[in-house]
């Protein structure tokens, strides 16, 4: 149920973002969403693409440093209180959330964010069991 | 195995008694034959009737690097140019290079003692020697080369650059010994890496490193990444070339400096005085044998100790330890001492660490700082901040535990340090700029 997420390590240097972004374009990879987190050194871009395998090796011909991280996509009702309710879920088992940040699409009436947690695997039984909808990648990379 | 057992595993007292009778025949012919020479020890009250023994050689004056500049091109040589066959210069990427000249001996001494060094490092006949030394005025080149050919190995004169066809030879030729600057084994191991060819398939057996400064970490990073046998060879032109000493393959603990032409001593760089074994210092050496240009107790600038205790190779020649750095090279920062070495070995000891750094010291409101580039290779990339803060943090905090020195560790991408085919660039130090 996990989603592939690829992360890309990038100076804090004019240009850089944009030399990333088009070599995924001119590879025919879409990005489906992403989120950057910064330092003033350097950030860590990290993205959701419609296929992961081919963003990974273009962009490692290209010389960067490239990882491939496990993400949760969860679906979110849209409405006050939301993403309070499924961090209460996860607060009370237990489970870290290291980083999180929201879908760009929605789905049907509901947001979806993506979670990355310290345990996957843990996160993904707690909120199944409480009726959260988890999305599959395959889901996310096509939507 | 040594190439020349005689010479190599002479006692001690013996060796003594050769490094005085030929240390007297050098001054008596430059006092007769280079004004220099004649002039400065005329002035230390020296001549070669007055040296009985070899603490005598204390009492000799030092030649300094800005001598041989002065006596540019060749003022400082003791045959006439007839007799000289060979000459060689070092870069000169301060000022006039310094010129150096070899006699037919000249030439043959050093290429026993590289053929020496290389039987010390493992290598023997029916090696294939792919030399990536740079040919040329620099003596890398052609030393390595003489002495693969008096050892009677087989040479590939590759010189240095063109790092895919070196990858080529290599895997085509089938070379078994890599001779180049320690920089550029991994700067070769890791384009050889991108063209989908693993280092460690090839057959080479032993690699022989040097003209930089290099760490202990670094060797077994070369010796990991390479599957090769590394060892440490140290040389200087104004000295000979390659080979003045080399680690022997079975201890590969310090250098073995061939006594029986070089007098090694440690001094102290600021007071000159003579320090006792183990003590770091200064290496200064006087030439015994060299007819071209023979040189009373050269300052090499690099930094080191010496020690006399037996080698478990069964060599009597002593051993320095590998370069700390050169005294001219060393940095001082906030008064202290800092070699990038010593950073080299830091960085170096934290896993996943690859050996491409730069060191960058400015001056900032009269203060110094010092930022060291690291490079994120996928080992150390998390897609979490805060373990690449950690990294860093951890870094920053050894660096001020070994050295004493505050330094900011700047993570940058993968190849943004300039690659080297020669001496590796370790630091800029922007403090006398602007």
């Amino acid at each position: 149920m996990h989603v592939e997420q690829i992360s890309i390590f990038i100076e804090n240097k004019f240009g850089r973002l944009a030399e990333v972004t088009r070599i995924l374009g001119d590879a025919g990879v879409n990005i489906r969403t992403l989120s950057l987190a910064d330092t003033s050194d350097f950030g860590i871009l990290r993205l959701i693409v419609n296929d992961t395998e081919k963003a990974r090796t273009v962009l490692k011909e290209r010389g960067f440093t490239v990882s491939k991280t496990e993400v949760v996509a969860v679906e979110i009702p849209d409405r006050p209180g939301g993403l309070a309710d499924i961090l209460q879920v996860l607060d009370a088992d237990g489970i870290n959330v290291e980083y999180m940040y929201a879908f760009v699409e929605r789905c049907g009436e509901n947001a979806v964010m993506i979670f990355r947690f310290d345990e996957t695997q843990k996160a993904i039984a707690t909120l199944t069991g409480k009726n959260f909808n988890v999305l599959p990648g395959e889901r996310l990379y096509s939507m | 195995m040594y190439f020349n057992e005689e010479f190599e595993t002479l006692p001690r007292e013996a060796l003594q008694a050769l490094q005085l009778k030929r240390l007297k025949a050098m001054v008596a012919r430059v006092e007769k034959n280079v004004p220099f020479y004649k002039e400065a020890l005329a002035k230390a009250g020296v001549s070669s009737d007055s040296i009985n023994s070899l603490t005598d050689l204390q009492r000799l004056p030092f030649t300094y690097k800005q001598d041989m500049r002065d006596s540019y091109p060749y003022n400082l040589f003791a045959v006439p140019m007839e007799d000289i066959v060979r000459i060689h210069a070092s870069s000169g990427t301060t000022g006039k290079p310094t010129v150096v000249g070899y006699t037919k001996k000249d030439i043959e001494t050093w290429s026993e003692l590289m053929a020496r060094s290389f039987v010390a490092a493992g290598v023997h006949k029916g090696d294939i020697i792919h030399n990536s030394y740079g040919y040329g005025l620099f003596t890398g080149g052609l030393g390595a080369h003489y002495g693969a050919e008096r050892l009677g190995a087989s040479v590939i004169p590759m010189s240095g650059g063109n790092t895919k066809k070196q990858i080529m030879i290599m895997q085509d030729f089938g070379s078994t010994v890599l001779t180049c600057t320690p920089s550029y084994s991994l700067f070769m191991a890791e384009a050889a890496k991108e063209e989908g060819i693993d280092f460690r398939d090839l057959k080479l057996r032993v690699g022989i490193f040097g003209a930089e400064p290099w760490s202990e970490e670094m060797r077994r990073d070369i010796e990991t990444k390479l599957n090769l046998s590394a060892v440490d060879i140290y040389g200087l032109s104004e000295i000979m070339g390659p080979g003045v000493a080399i680690e022997c393959c079975e201890a590969k603990k310090g250098l073995h400096v061939w006594e029986d032409h070089f007098i090694p001593e440690i001094i102290n760089p600021e007071t000159c005085e003579v320090l006792g074994e183990g003590q770091m210092g200064e290496l200064v050496i006087t030439t015994i044998t060299k007819e071209g240009i023979p040189l009373i107790r050269y300052r090499t600038r690099d930094i080191t100790s010496i020690t006399y205790e037996p080698c478990a190779c069964g060599r009597t020649h002593a051993r320095i330890a590998r370069m700390s750095g050169r005294s001219d090279d060393m940095l001082i920062i906030r008064g202290v001492n800092v070699f990038p070495s010593q950073i080299e070995a830091i960085l170096m000891g934290v896993e996943g660490v690859e050996p491409h750094y730069v060191l960058i010291v400015e001056r900032k409101d009269n203060l110094d700082t010092l930022e060291v580039q690291v490079e994120v290779g996928e080992n150390i990339f998390s897609d979490e901040i805060k373990h690449l803060q950690a990294l860093s943090a951890k870094i920053e905090k050894q660096i001020k535990e070994m050295l004493g020195v505050t330094c900011r560790v700047r993570l940058v991408e993968p190849k943004s340090i300039t690659r080297s085919e020669g001496k590796a660039k370790r630091v800029i130090d922007n403090r006398n700029k602007a």
